[in-house]
């Protein structure tokens, strides 16, 4: 029961973006689609896991003096494998995301993870609060980019289903923020009902 | 000429924060007040210049010398900390009123993405070494300016009567969306 809640707590409760507002200029910056907003969802998925497994694993090694810049490594690493396998399966996706695929390092929600959950509890866990915390994030994203993109070019995934040009704001910079903004405002009152 | 398109675009056309979606959390985190706005945005300022230097020195002479370029990030991030460590210890030694002013804000910089971003994008854009740096400065001018506009007004919104569920974070967030509106209003200063 409390592996399950380790596994959950990262889609509605504590959602890294929309009630922890962690993360959030990978956030803005690539949901300009659903599926760029999935793929950088995706992308930081892999380091969550596999960061929070190798943290927990040498949480015992690890000096509590030097644990940030040991984490640091740890999640550059990650990053690096990342950054190079997009490069070689996904091109285009990879040149969309850009410069936000190496900037997964300073995203807050993986560091935060591995100071406040990995560094302290088993690999098992740890596997199962990165898994659902990067599926919180991806959803998040996800939710963002559907919207964005429906609402921004009238189509889902790339599929067009409005004719037309959408609100051409919404794919640009001030609809981020803007849809960004409303969304948590609409979890924030159903949490509160 | 050269120098002030540089600038321009990176001040105002492309400003760091609300185009380019960077170091959005401090952004979001340090606009409550005007006076810290100002602190932030100075030590922002400040490593950013250092960091550039640095890691395009390092990007020149070692990591391309040695072929090994993917290195990139984490090479980056480790001298990036580790800077802003050494910086803090060093205005700490020096100039005492310098580090009262900034020194709260030095730890919080290592994770503000536009720090690593800018230092990658003056990487990309295949810049020199002080175009490199005016890149930097100016970036990170951009962001101390959006962050004392934002502070101006969150400071103003403390009298304001807002809905509930929009308090805090959400309200912010769409005072940053009309703001980055306001700033496409410099798109086509520069190409």
């Amino acid at each position: 029961m409390n592996q399950l809640q380790n596994f959950t707590k990262g889609f509605i409760k504590e959602n890294p973006i929309l009630v922890l507002v962690l993360g959030t200029c990978p956030t803005l910056a690539t949901s300009t689609s659903a599926l760029n907003g999935m793929g950088m969802g995706l992308a930081t998925t892999f380091v969550l896991i596999g960061s929070n497994v190798v943290i927990s694993l040498l949480a015992n090694v690890i000096p509590d003096k030097v644990r940030i810049p040991a984490f640091i490594v740890v999640i550059a690493s990650f990053v690096t494998v990342v950054d190079l396998v997009m490069q070689a399966y996904v091109p285009s996706l990879y040149e969309t995301l850009g410069i936000f695929i190496p900037l997964i390092v300073v995203n807050c929600i993986v560091l935060g993870r591995a100071e406040a959950f990995a560094n302290k509890n088993t690999v098992f866990s740890s596997l199962l609060d990165g898994f659902g915390m990067g599926l919180g994030f991806t959803m998040a994203l996800g939710i963002l980019g559907t919207f964005r993109e429906l609402v921004g070019s009238g189509s889902i995934f790339g599929y067009k289903f409005i004719k037309g040009d959408g609100i051409l704001v919404f794919i640009l910079a001030p609809g981020a923020f803007i849809a960004l903004g409303y969304l948590i405002a609409i979890i924030n009152r159903v949490r509160k009902t | 000429m050269e120098y002030i398109i540089i600038i321009i675009s990176a001040l105002l056309v492309n400003n760091v924060v609300l185009a380019q979606f960077l170091g959005v959390c401090p952004f979001l985190g340090v606009s409550n007040k005007v006076d810290t706005a100002i602190g932030m945005g100075g030590a922002v300022t400040f490593v950013i210049v250092i960091a550039t230097t640095v890691t395009y020195l390092i990007q020149i002479y070692v990591l391309n010398k040695l072929g090994i370029a993917f290195m990139q990030t984490i090479t980056f991030i480790l001298v990036i900390a580790a800077l802003v460590q050494m910086v803090e210890i060093i205005l700490k030694k020096v100039s005492q009123p310098l580090y009262q002013a900034l020194g709260i804000f030095l730890p919080l910089i290592t994770t503000n993405c536009a720090v690593l971003g800018v230092a990658i994008l003056v990487i990309q854009k295949n810049y020199n070494l002080l175009q490199g740096v005016v890149f930097g400065g100016s970036t990170a001018l951009g962001f101390g300016f959006a962050l004392v506009i934002m502070a101006g007004i969150r400071e103003q919104l403390e009298l304001a009567d807002i809905p509930d569920g929009m308090k805090g974070v959400p309200i912010s967030l769409v005072i940053a969306g009309i703001l980055a509106l306001a700033f496409m209003g410099f798109s086509g200063i520069v190409r």
